[in-house]
């Protein structure tokens, strides 16, 4: 388990440089009307369109594979979910099993859902590997007006995330030493697990506890108007930057219409 | 000026029975330089929270007065700051220079101001890296200074430190004696701190607080200590000058149970070959990085080594291989932070957990060893709710339960009073005189001159040396 998140990209390419609230604006403005449709070819042209501004945000392809890799996992569910339970088998038969036959019908309602998947996902992946959580939580609340006790606080909470990963091996390890395995049976290691996890979450919820106390002794609950130490400017280029992404997807969107292949997702 | 009083001041935490602090009556006046001092449970920590203004109205029962300049603490918080046991807690932000700016945000100090504040508080304490340095780089004793300068920074006219060095090594806990000592304060400090010999150049007034309510003595640090010294020492305060006689072995060292041949961990363990036998006290020492947990983990079974071997018991098989219950009847591990060992709900569900696991469950050898370790009465608490002591003997006695032959202890003595350490170091001098093998990994030097039998220095191979070869021929 690995919970750090920081920044891997080219911090000088033009995108990145961006505000971090525009970013994500701009990646749900992009995504959400992708979300209108069923057809494989409106992600597919998102897709090609992500990936043509992966340069732009400074991430190299091979940082987007390896922060991406879990959708594969996730793809490859879809995948067997719908050659399992695909209610339209219609089209050509390429495999005959029964009540599972794979048929073309299945293999594009399914190639069209993990496109979806992953042209949904790919921009989350692209703001948070170009982006400084400490931005992100400045941003949030100087630019969208995030509550301070929100942002500052799941920032704060964010930092003491790295810190699960060794208590969880020291808990196991700690575990073993009292003579508690679960051996070759797996119902006893799902009992472990989950006690484990119990202990993990005792622990960070205490700690949590105490850095409240030390955060609001530091007058984070004082209910003066915070300042800010360091500023994050909403541009017009972050304005461009929205109008952008708006364009791109309606011209995605406008594509897939024209050639016929939008299928809405009401009626 | 900032003036504290306390009349007949108490509080009692909602749904507590006992007052964790009463009848206090202190004046304390601007520029002054406490120690406030007492038994474990006589509510320093509480008192310092209340002065802070951080216990809040509905969390509790309060009687008598408490004020700063006349004020209630709750509404004079932004004239006191307070630095707490754990680094780890205290830091908010991920670089060091946002993590001070983090309370002048806070506070609507304007922007223009913060960065000269930050960088002004961070040269007090002595801070020796840039302010984009990260947090999570910094070793206990920086982090330490950090959250110190955090609250410089804010200028309080109280400074309050709640054992400011408990959680670090040694070398740590100098680094942020020395940034204290070296403070210019405008402002009254008080310190809570176990060991006595190390705040004392800190303080000009000793407050002793008793444990069922009321100050005990209150004045300059000698006359305290000429007339209340041997009856805080005994109960668990580091007064300087009582020293406990060694509890060394008297017969050689049994054939080892336990060693390894050039065992290594990549990256956190150079190759180790060391053997320990029935009846002796290995301590293991050296600075932070060098390896000495990893160590404690390969002679308990919890690691395997990347390279090399460790063999114990005559068994054929490494001791990371065999089974948890074969383990836990062999070799007992006392982690460092007891909490992590605790799986049960109840104390005495803890002990009776690995003879369970082995099936030679006996009450008697579990009720024997509550009584040894002075848990009788918090058999049936749970072990989350006990305080760092408590924690610290159950862990213990928890390893005991099940014989093992072998003791692997991983700093033992951190952070104890001087009653449990004691107690500890008593009985494990008794169990190595019983024919056990015992390892203890310590920065502990007192630990190392009363019980070691042997010392196993670890070196740190990543740094290079310091003296030039030449000089030291």
């Amino acid at each position: 388990m690995s919970f750090v998140l920081q920044p891997v990209a080219d911090p000088a390419a033009p995108l990145a440089r961006r505000n971090p609230v525009a970013k994500l604006a701009a990646a749900l403005l992009f995504t959400l009307p992708l979300l209108s449709t069923l057809d494989p070819l409106t992600p597919a042209i998102a897709l090609a369109i992500e990936l043509a501004a992966l340069p732009f945000f400074g991430v190299r392809l091979s940082v987007l594979a390896r922060r991406a890799w879990p959708l594969l996992i996730a793809a490859l569910g879809l995948l067997a979910t719908m050659v399992l339970f695909a209610a339209d088998r219609g089209g050509r038969l390429l495999l005959d099993l029964g009540p599972f036959d794979i048929t073309t019908g299945v293999l594009v309602s399914a190639l069209g859902l993990i496109l979806r998947l992953f042209a949904i996902a790919v921009p989350g992946v692209i703001v948070f590997a170009t982006t400084d959580p400490t931005d992100l939580a400045d941003s949030l609340v100087q630019n969208a007006k995030a509550p301070p006790r929100f942002a500052i606080g799941a920032l704060a909470a964010f930092r003491l995330l790295p810190l699960l990963d060794q208590e969880w091996q020291m808990i196991t390890l700690a575990r073993r030493a009292r003579g508690v395995d679960a051996g070759r049976n797996p119902v006893a290691a799902s009992r472990l697990f989950i006690s484990t996890a119990f202990a993990l979450l005792v622990g960070a919820l205490r700690r949590g506890g105490r850095l409240a106390v030390a955060m609001d002794a530091r007058g984070f609950d004082s209910g003066i108007p915070r300042t800010y130490a360091r500023r994050q400017i909403f541009t017009p280029a972050d304005t461009a930057l929205l109008i952008g992404a708006t364009a791109l997807s309606a011209t995605a969107l406008g594509i897939s219409i024209a050639l016929g292949f939008f299928r809405p997702i009401i009626g | 000026m900032s003036e504290v009083v306390l009349r007949g001041f108490g509080w009692r935490h909602a749904g507590r029975r006992a007052w964790a602090v009463r009848e206090v009556d202190l004046r304390i006046a601007h520029g002054e330089r406490v120690l406030l001092l007492g038994p474990s449970g006589a509510g320093k920590s509480t008192l310092l929270a209340a002065l802070a203004g951080l216990l809040p109205e509905d969390s509790g029962e309060s009687e008598g007065t408490i004020e700063i300049d006349g004020l209630d603490p709750r509404k004079a918080r932004d004239q006191v700051g307070i630095v707490f046991q754990d680094p780890q807690t205290q830091l908010v932000m991920a670089r060091s220079g946002d993590d001070v700016a983090f309370g002048l945000e806070n506070r609507g100090v304007p922007p223009a101001d913060i960065w000269p504040r930050v960088s002004d508080a961070l040269d007090r304490v002595g801070f020796p890296y840039p302010i984009i340095r990260s947090t999570a780089a910094l070793s206990g004793g920086e982090a330490q200074r950090l959250a110190l300068a955090g609250v410089l920074a804010l200028r309080p006219r109280l400074l309050l430190l709640d054992e400011p060095t408990a959680n670090l090594d040694p070398d740590g806990a100098v680094l942020v004696r020395e940034a204290i000592s070296a403070l210019r304060l405008d402002a009254s400090m008080i310190i809570v701190e176990h060991r006595v010999a190390e705040a004392l150049p800190l303080v000009d007034r000793v407050v002793v607080l008793e444990p069922g309510g009321g100050v005990r003595a209150d004045g300059a640090p000698e006359v305290v200590f000429a007339a209340y010294g041997d009856r805080l020492a005994e109960e668990g305060v580091w007064v300087p000058g009582f020293t406990i006689p060694p509890l060394k072995s008297r017969s050689t060292a049994g054939p080892s149970l336990v060693r390894t041949e050039q065992a290594t961990v990549a990256g956190r363990l150079a190759p180790v070959s060391l053997g320990v036998g029935g009846g002796e006290v290995l301590a293991v020492t050296g600075p932070n990085g060098a390896g000495k947990s990893t160590l404690a983990l390969l002679l308990g079974g919890l690691l395997a080594p990347t390279a090399g071997r460790v063999r114990a018991f005559d068994d054929p098989k490494p001791p990371h291989r065999w089974r948890a219950a074969t383990l836990t009847g062999r070799i007992g591990s006392v982690f460092q932070n007891p909490e992590h060992q605790f799986v049960t709900s109840r104390v005495v569900d803890e002990l009776a957990l690995g003879p369970r696991r082995l099936g030679r469950y006996d009450q008697q050898v579990i009720d024997d060893l509550l009584e040894r370790l002075r848990l009788t009465k918090l058999a049936a608490a749970n072990p989350y709710t006990l305080s760092g002591g408590e924690a610290r003997r159950l862990s213990v006695a928890t390893a005991l339960a099940t014989a093992p032959r072998l003791l692997v202890l991983d700093e033992p003595t951190f952070g104890q009073d001087r009653r449990t350490w004691i107690e500890l170091v008593t009985l494990l001098a008794t169990l190595r005189d019983d024919g056990h093998a015992i390892v203890a990994v310590t920065h502990d030097d007192d630990f190392v001159q009363t019980v070691a039998d042997r010392t196993f220095p670890l070196g740190t191979p990543r740094l290079p040396d310091p003296l030039p070869r030449r000089r030291r021929l």
